[in-house]
């Protein structure tokens, strides 16, 4: 194969996988696995029990928007997509117990687009959390918690 | 490169961003209220990215875009270059473009400002601010306020730009109607 057959097959390869980068980036939580998912109405019964253990419910987007509304009981960690969320929510977690049961949401933006949950789901992996949950926002958390009248706190 | 080769590698690209575009338009929600629902818009004082405040009511006169948008949100970023455009396109008949950022902090606001090379004021937004206007929970959200200052369409996540270009210009052909204050 001559130098410059091997230059337009790599070219095409560059350009293919370009492509399968920016589709993954784009779709980047649709990689949790289901298994780890939560729906909010699964949620709200957890948090409406009384004889259930609470999970450690970690907020992992906006700062803005945890002020305007968040879940009640939730931890706000910073964006898991910068680094600095990150070191927060490897320093929240360190101590506990790697059976602790964890739910992470952000809800930022619709959620193929959301840049926080995959991540931060990806860091208690790594630490070897075992009963962690991501919350499945759909669409945003005002459309998908808010408008649905689930319990709202407000404020820092 | 054989044509081919080149046609894999186009497609290929164009299915990952086409797949993308579709997944926003599908996810935006339009509100397009009829004309005796329509609110006046809030007025508020924030600093833009200068530190001087910038108040809506000065805007009054003008066709406002009012969008709710952030950094670190993909569909957000993808609306500036089209904002952009529709503020130089438009800018001379009356459209002002008013960016709220709801980072949390101003520094990736000031690097993201002339990168995308934006051409429009872009306020520090709050929580306040979110719930003034109805709750700002997911981005990004744009207002779009006639010249008297009522709010005439809210589009909640990434909307197609030919969409907002339709209304901005019935928008600008409309007269100034001086607001009635409200009881």
């Amino acid at each position: 194969m001559n130098a410059f057959r091997r230059g337009k097959i790599l070219l095409v390869l560059a350009t293919i996988s370009i492509a399968l980068v920016a589709v993954v980036f784009a779709f980047q939580a649709s990689l949790i696995p289901a298994s780890r998912l939560m729906n909010p109405d699964a949620l709200v019964k957890i948090l409406q029990s009384s004889n259930t253990e609470k999970p450690l419910i970690i907020q992992v987007g906006s700062h803005v928007l945890y002020t305007e509304a968040h879940i009640p009981t939730s931890e706000y960690i910073g964006p898991a997509s910068r680094e600095i969320g990150l070191l927060q929510l490897r320093k929240r977690v360190e101590p506990l117990p790697r059976n602790k049961s964890i739910v992470l949401y952000c809800g930022c933006c619709p959620w193929n687009h959301c840049p926080n949950v995959k991540p931060a789901d990806d860091a208690l992996q790594a630490m070897g959390f075992t009963n962690v949950k991501v919350l499945y926002i759909a669409n945003n958390f005002g459309a998908d918690w808010v408008d649905k009248k689930y319990p709202v706190a407000k404020g820092d | 490169m054989s044509a081919r080769n080149l046609l894999i590698g186009v497609a290929a690209v164009a299915v990952a961003f086409g797949i993308s575009s579709l997944e926003h338009h599908l996810r935006s929600n339009y509100v397009h209220p009829a004309p005796v629902q329509r609110a006046l818009a809030p007025d508020f004082s924030l600093p833009d990215l200068t530190g001087q405040r910038l108040d809506l009511a000065s805007y009054r006169g003008k066709v406002v875009l009012l969008d709710f948008w952030a950094t670190w949100c993909d569909p957000c970023r993808e609306e500036i270059p089209r904002f952009v455009d529709l503020q130089a396109k438009y800018g001379s008949q009356g459209l002002q473009i008013i960016g709220v950022s709801m980072d949390d902090e101003p520094e990736p606001v000031r690097d993201f400002y002339p990168r995308y090379k934006m051409n429009y004021p872009v306020v520090m937004g709050n929580a306040k601010i979110g719930e003034l206007y109805g709750g700002v929970l997911g981005l990004p959200i744009s207002f779009l306020i006639e010249r008297d200052g009522h709010i005439y369409a809210k589009h909640i996540g990434a909307t197609d730009v030919s969409v907002f270009e339709k209304e901005i210009v019935n928008l600008l052909q409309s007269k100034v109607t001086p607001a009635q204050p409200s009881s």
